[in-house]
């Protein structure tokens, strides 16, 4: 369990910015993950008096701040609708209504946890963050970076047109999953995300183009195979490695063909 | 120590509290005993609570963010609860009970917001709630009988 020597609901991300550089100062977002350990915190820093805990729509664009919970996004009609419910497929079994009314998106893409289904879906789609004070990422490149002590400010969905299809394998419904996958058509290339590898979600493109002639069942498995040839898989107590690379390939090829064939026009 | 006020079963509490003192704790120490403690890490929906209508696990929440909100406990909801627990309680889905505030607690925010639920949306929205002596079966059909006990009407 945590315990905090301190707490501070701040106001405005300078004064958060501060006192994040302390050592063993922290940003709490719905303090879930934080919770699971027993780490000592000298002074919790509350951010959830910015504003950020709404999803502005643009014509452009969805700017989802980085105190919205997972249950927001789950319920986010036109978010949804824009990405063909794959939000709400990745969050819906994260462990309970009352879960995603806390979490928020913030601490899970801060995280960059391995087994994380919403770095999963968001990779797969035209997305970046905007971190104080470095400005905007791309969430790919976020997802490599070294932990520093930035804040997350919002995560920014481009509404380029997107194909995608998300899906994920659970021993048990509410359990972290065993394998996540995400796969999109958007800028005009098709994209695999496979997560819980259980390592941190990877982004695998067709570079070899093995789509480009439309997807039939054909295609669909060789680009399945071709991803999970390209994908280093582990063991925990989960799942192995090996079946974990045949899931990858399953997950792939199904969530390709749910894709459908006549690419994005 | 800090000083908050929390709206607590539609009474304004005042108290001072250690940074760190979790809403679950705050709750229990106003008599609030409804509220119980099972896994502390947010994965079996025994501390379930309303913070504006709104169903959170009390486990990991800081009394300090609770501040001028408003919190639900079973003890300010016996009415609303009386409506369904007996139909609950006909299944036999109540064993040792330890789980049943949270359960009733989240079946109460459910039904607020969706008051016809299929069996699958009930399945859905009470998936976090862990009961370890049944098969949550009986809790499933207690709401079910409720619900058809309405349409009866
Ligand atoms: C029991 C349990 C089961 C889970 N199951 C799953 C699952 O199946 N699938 C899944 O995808 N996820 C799962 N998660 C992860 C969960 O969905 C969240 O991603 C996680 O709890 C972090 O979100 P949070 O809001 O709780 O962050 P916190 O715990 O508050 O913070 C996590 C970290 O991020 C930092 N942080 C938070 N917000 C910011 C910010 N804005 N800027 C900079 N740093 C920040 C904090 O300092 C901390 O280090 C699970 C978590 C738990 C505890
Ligand atoms: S005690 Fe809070 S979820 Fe288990
Ligand atoms: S009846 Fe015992 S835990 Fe549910």
């Amino acid at each position: 369990m945590i315990s905090i020597q301190k707490y501070e609901k701040v106001q405005s991300l300078e004064q958060a910015f501060e006192l994040n550089q302390g050592k063993k100062n922290r940003i709490i977002g719905g303090m879930m993950w934080l919770n699971m350990g027993h780490t000592k915190v000298n002074t919790a820093i509350d951010i959830s008096g910015l504003g950020l805990n709404t999803i502005e729509e643009t014509d452009e664009e969805f700017i989802i701040g980085a105190m919205v919970t997972l249950r927001q996004l789950e319920q986010h009609e036109s978010l949804n609708s824009f990405t063909s419910d794959s939000v709400k497929n990745a969050v819906k079994d994260i462990v309970g209504v009352q879960f995603r009314n806390m979490a928020t998106i913030g601490g899970s893409l801060w995280g960059r946890f391995g087994f994380s289904d919403l770095l999963t879906v968001f990779l797969a789609m035209d997305s970046y963050v905007e971190l104080y004070p470095t400005g905007i990422v791309s969430l790919k490149e976020f997802s490599e970076m070294k932990r520093d002590n930035s804040i997350l400010v919002n995560l920014i969905v481009k509404k380029t047109p997107i194909k995608i299809c998300y899906s994920a394998m659970r021993a048990q419904r509410t359990d972290f999953p065993v394998l996540a996958c995400a796969t999109s058509f958007v800028n005009g290339e098709y994209r695999a995300v496979i997560g819980a590898r259980p390592a941190k979600a990877k982004v695998v493109l067709d570079n070899e183009g093995i789509l480009d002639s439309g997807i039939t069942e054909e295609t669909a498995t060789k680009f399945a195979e071709y991803v999970a040839a390209n994908i280093v898989t582990g063991s925990n107590n989960r799942g192995g490695a090996k079946y974990r690379k045949h899931l990858a390939l399953v997950l792939t090829m199904r969530n390709i063909m749910k894709l459908g064939g006549d690419r994005n026009d | 120590m800090i000083e908050i006020t929390i709206n607590l079963n539609g009474k304004k509490i005042s108290d001072r509290i250690e940074a760190d003192t979790l809403l679950i704790d705050f709750l229990r120490s106003h008599n609030c005993l409804s509220v119980k403690r099972g896994c502390e890490t947010t994965n079996c929906g025994l501390c379930t609570v309303l913070m504006d209508d709104t169903p959170i696990l009390s486990c990991s929440m800081l009394a300090a963010r609770a501040a001028g909100h408003t919190v639900y406990t079973l003890e300010g909801l016996q009415e609303e609860a009386s409506s369904f627990v007996g139909f609950i309680a006909d299944q036999g889905a109540d064993q040792c009970g330890f789980c049943n505030p949270g359960f009733v607690m989240n079946t109460i925010a459910l039904l607020r917001e969706n008051p016809d639920p299929t069996d699958d949306e009930i399945r859905a929205f009470l998936a976090g709630n862990l009961c370890r002596c049944s098969g949550y079966e009986g809790q499933l059909r207690g709401i079910r009988n409720y619900l058809n006990s309405l349409k009866e009407q």
